[in-house]
């Protein structure tokens, strides 16, 4: 099953809004990481990075933005490098990935349970 | 400033994925999706037709703020073979995962339980029931195939609460083994 939304959406649009390009230093652009605007948008500028200085008021990670956007997470993380790359964003990604097989420290585990036990 | 984190909720199609996120989350479950597109395989192709195929990958997330530094993201996943292939992409770093299952069709887990076990990405086993269970949790182990380590527990993903609770143990169980991990460095 091809998703409706991408099936439906011109592969030209997609181009066009990441200026063409395919790749981006985006590794470190993980899913969770959370995004806060540095600036307001100013005229002329690309209509979605208008859209993401608005939302990223307050932190909001990758995934959301591209859920509000409504596009591919991929696309999303060359949107987010262009405005990182000008200050205009800044990132705060999460902990370093552990390795294949490792396990995350105990201390952020703790952290999590307390949370969660408080919800 | 935050962080977020993540937690995986893998299982087949229809076995409550969503319905876990929507009970924990602070916000109503959103969706996206994720594609990539590669140059085909086809190489030795009769046709010799260099074909590209895209992989589109739709999942459904919810968040939760643990305290003021940490929020903890959600995500609802399908567990179909197109979905492992961007694991990596998606999903790398996550803390754990959680496999939720339908006891009558149980044969919808073995691929996510097979493929978690090839990433090496810790997880606990979940049956949700919609009804008054007619097997033993036992039984659902054999069935599984699951070894004695993987914490296997009932859920009713509808329920706030019984969601929270194997969010509880998924996290109870990365914490017993890394802290088992530390003691051997």
């Amino acid at each position: 099953m091809i998703s409706p939304r991408v099936a439906s959406e011109d592969p030209d649009r997609l181009y066009t809004v990441t200026g063409g390009r395919s790749r981006a230093d985006e590794s470190a652009m993980d899913v969770v990481t959370l995004i806060v605007s540095e600036c307001d948008p100013t005229p002329g500028m690309q209509s979605e990075h208008v859209r993401i200085l608005q939302m990223c008021r307050r932190p909001m990670a990758v995934v959301e933005i591209s859920s509000e956007l409504r596009l591919p997470v991929s696309v999303v993380r060359i949107l987010l490098c262009d405005l990182l790359d000008t200050g205009r964003i800044t990132a705060r990604h999460p902990p370093k990935a552990p390795a294949r097989a490792q396990l995350p420290d105990p201390e952020i585990l703790e952290q999590v349970l307390v949370g969660l036990q408080n919800l | 400033m935050t962080t977020g984190l993540k937690i995986v909720v893998v299982g087949g199609f229809g076995v409550g994925k969503t319905t876990m996120v929507r009970s924990v989350s602070e916000i109503r479950p959103l969706s996206t999706e994720e594609t990539m597109t590669q140059a085909g395989m086809g190489i030795d192709d009769a046709s010799g037709v260099q074909t590209k195929t895209t992989t589109t990958v739709a999942f459904d997330f919810g968040r939760i703020s643990l305290n003021e530094q940490m929020v903890l993201y959600l995500f609802g996943a399908p567990g179909q073979d197109r979905f492992w292939f961007l694991w990596d992409r998606l999903f790398s770093g996550t803390l754990g995962a959680v496999v939720l299952v339908d006891a009558r069709r149980l044969a919808d887990s073995w691929y996510a339980i097979d493929r978690l076990e090839h990433h090496g990405m810790p997880f606990i086993v979940a049956r949700n029931n919609f009804d008054e269970p007619k097997h033993p949790l036992e039984r659902i182990r054999e069935a599984l195939d699951l070894s004695e380590e993987v914490p296997l527990i009932d859920c009713d993903a509808r329920q706030r609460d019984s969601s929270k609770a194997v969010l509880i143990a998924l996290v109870n169980h990365l914490h017993a083994m890394s802290s088992a991990r530390g003691v051997t460095r």
